[in-house]
């Protein structure tokens, strides 16, 4: 038998096949990410300022405030905040990674991906897991510190550590890609920074117990996806598990809703990529 | 069968129609110029070909593939040029081109070959370890229309591809892109304000408030203004007129001292009108229609005056649509 050559035109088959279409998909994934990685590597005082803001909070606030907490609360302050702090980074450097793509709106970039032939899926998908990246190299720099606080933990916990760090980077960062949907310039991020970023960081357990809180802002803990990834690293760093400074919900619960939303942020943001009127 | 179908396209934010119901077709391995003023409807024209917005009615097909429906497809059977820079300014040209095949699903061992070749067509292979915001506009615009190149297109989109350069990174670029078509076998759409750039183009489209008021080749459209029109200083206007009247059966017209006559053919009719009127010429000068005259003949007014303000309302208006919808 003699192999017949394709009577379509070869640019008529391309990306037909289904194998082909996931290959596509995976590489624009792969290039996303490879671009953020890239940028990251050759932005040093991105990498300098990420890691001097925890280090800010953990030795200035949590050292001062430690003299206001009762010593039989159940673990001293610095300790307390440490999941706070592990959260504020990878809560930062995810939202920075995401609302980058206003920057792209803005510098025109973002056209360049959108044009190109891969579902608005997998752009999504692709800037999160961008984020994802570079915000737990920097939570995985800042959980390095914690035989300096006095805290133990075993090579389980900080495979843990590592796993919810993911899971939490990948929520922040599809949040932050779903807020930089509605944002057309870079003035815009301060607002983003002062009436989003910064409540939800104080409203996520990270400073103070959710327990303790009054009602209404115990509330709007709950509603913040940052505080159940802050209270699965509690839950997995605290050698307590009961007392005022506890966690506050199951890890179960906990890693359940951060994976629920992670999904609900990446289907609503690439729904608002589509095509525009 | 044509490359590019449009068929009564329109596209409206609310009252504002920003294309109203155009047609054309564009055959391949050609230049399609898309000419008119800003704000005329180019670039929402272009958007809709390119899948980047929806269009109100009407039907587009690209490669065979309908725009409106199989974007995917279509996206895979183009290129672009955006109007602005799209370029990732922190990464190299290299980089930014890698980025590009990538994304297009270009196949791993031909990746490094196309960059290459790319870079090298535009001349910008030396400079491709730079990083682009070191880049002239000229250089900026060259690596744009390579990356558009990187997953052979069957078709690149280039809107207003010379705005904002200086002549000689444009006359650079127009070099590159009228070797496209044979080169690397694609056809080029092309939108323009600049009416002298529209030369180059096999086939031409104007465009003025979202309807297409002419088409056909340069040649044919500048047919249409009635020919080309030769000026002479001579030492006896009066005497000569009537010899042209003779010669010819045209009236010449005097103005400022000189005389003109409107012609069809006004290279052959200089040699003519030299022997007829002997050592009476002191200058000729033949001037042949451009785009911008069949502009000003259809629309009344030219093609360059562009109502700065007018434009930003229409922009506004867009945003403010989008944002209630």
């Amino acid at each position: 038998m003699f192999h017949l050559p394709p009577l379509t035109p070869p640019y008529k088959r391309r990306g037909n096949k289904c194998h082909e279409l996931i290959f596509m998909e995976f590489n624009a994934i792969y290039v996303l990410v490879a671009r953020e990685f890239k940028k990251f590597i050759r932005e040093r005082s991105r990498l300098v300022s990420a890691i001097a803001r925890p280090l800010l909070w953990l030795f200035l606030v949590g050292a001062g405030m430690s003299r206001l907490v009762s010593p039989d609360a159940g673990m001293p302050y610095t300790q307390f905040i440490f999941p706070g702090i592990l959260g504020m980074t990878i809560l930062f450097s995810s939202v920075f990674s995401s609302i980058s793509i206003i920057w792209d709106k803005e510098f025109g970039f973002f056209r360049e991906i959108l044009a190109a032939p891969v579902s608005r899926m997998s752009i999504v998908i692709g800037k999160g897991l961008s984020g994802t990246v570079v915000s737990t190299i920097q939570a995985a720099i800042v959980l390095m510190l914690f035989p300096v606080l006095g805290l133990r933990l075993g090579p389980l916990q900080i495979v843990e550590v590592l796993i919810i760090s993911i899971a939490l980077s990948f929520c922040i960062s599809t949040f932050g890609i779903l807020l930089a949907t509605f944002y057309e310039s870079y003035e815009s991020f301060s607002v983003i920074m002062n009436f989003i970023i910064m409540p939800m960081f104080f409203l996520s357990g990270a400073m103070y117990p959710v327990k303790l809180l009054p009602k209404p802002l115990a509330v709007a803990a709950q509603l913040n996806p940052l505080t159940y990834g802050i209270d699965a690293l509690k839950n997995v760093i605290f050698p307590v598990e009961e007392g005022p400074m506890s966690a506050d919900f199951g890890l179960v619960t906990d890693m359940a809703v951060i994976l629920i939303l992670s999904f609900a942020f990446v289907v609503i943001s690439a729904r608002l990529f589509e095509r525009k009127k | 069968m044509p490359i590019i179908r449009v068929e009564n396209l329109v596209k409206s934010y609310g009252s504002l129609t920003a294309v109203d119901g155009i047609s054309f077709e564009v055959e391949e391995g050609t230049i399609f110029g898309f000419l008119g003023p800003n704000g005329a409807g180019k670039t929402t024209t272009i958007n809709v070909l390119c899948t980047l917005i929806s269009a109100t009615s009407g039907k587009a097909f690209i490669n065979g593939y309908d725009c409106l429906k199989e974007p995917s497809r279509v996206r895979k059977s183009i290129g672009i040029v955006f109007q602005d820079t799209t370029l990732d300014k922190d990464l190299t040209a290299y980089e930014n081109l890698v980025f590009h095949a990538y994304l297009y699903g270009v196949k791993k061992s031909e990746i490094k070959g196309r960059v290459h070749d790319a870079l090298n067509f535009v001349q910008l292979y030396e400079r491709k370890d730079d990083l682009v915001k070191k880049y002239s506009g000229g250089m900026k615009r060259r690596l744009e229309v390579a990356r558009g190149l990187i997953h052979q297109p069957r078709v690149l989109f280039l809107d207003e591809p010379t705005l904002g350069l200086d002549p000689q990174s444009r006359a650079n670029l127009w070099g590159v892109i009228t070797e496209m078509p044979k080169k690397h076998n694609v056809t080029i759409f092309m939108t323009t304000h600049y009416m002298e750039e529209a030369e180059v183009c096999d086939k031409i489209a104007i465009i003025d408030n979202g309807k297409i008021i002419a088409e056909g080749s340069p040649e044919e459209l500048k047919k249409t203004v009635g020919g080309d029109v030769i000026s002479l200083r001579t030492r006896d206007n009066e005497w000569s007129a009537g010899e042209i009247r003779k010669m010819f059966g045209i009236d010449s017209v005097e103005k400022d001292g000189e005389l003109y006559l409107t012609t069809g053919r006004g290279d052959s009719c200089i040699p003519e009108l030299i022997r007829g009127l002997g050592d009476n010429v002191l200058s000729v000068k033949l001037q042949r229609p451009t785009i911008n005259d069949v502009f000003l003949k259809l629309t009344g007014k030219a093609i360059r005056d562009e109502d700065v303000s007018g434009m930003s309302n229409i922009k506004e208006e867009v945003r403010a649509y989008r944002r209630r919808h």
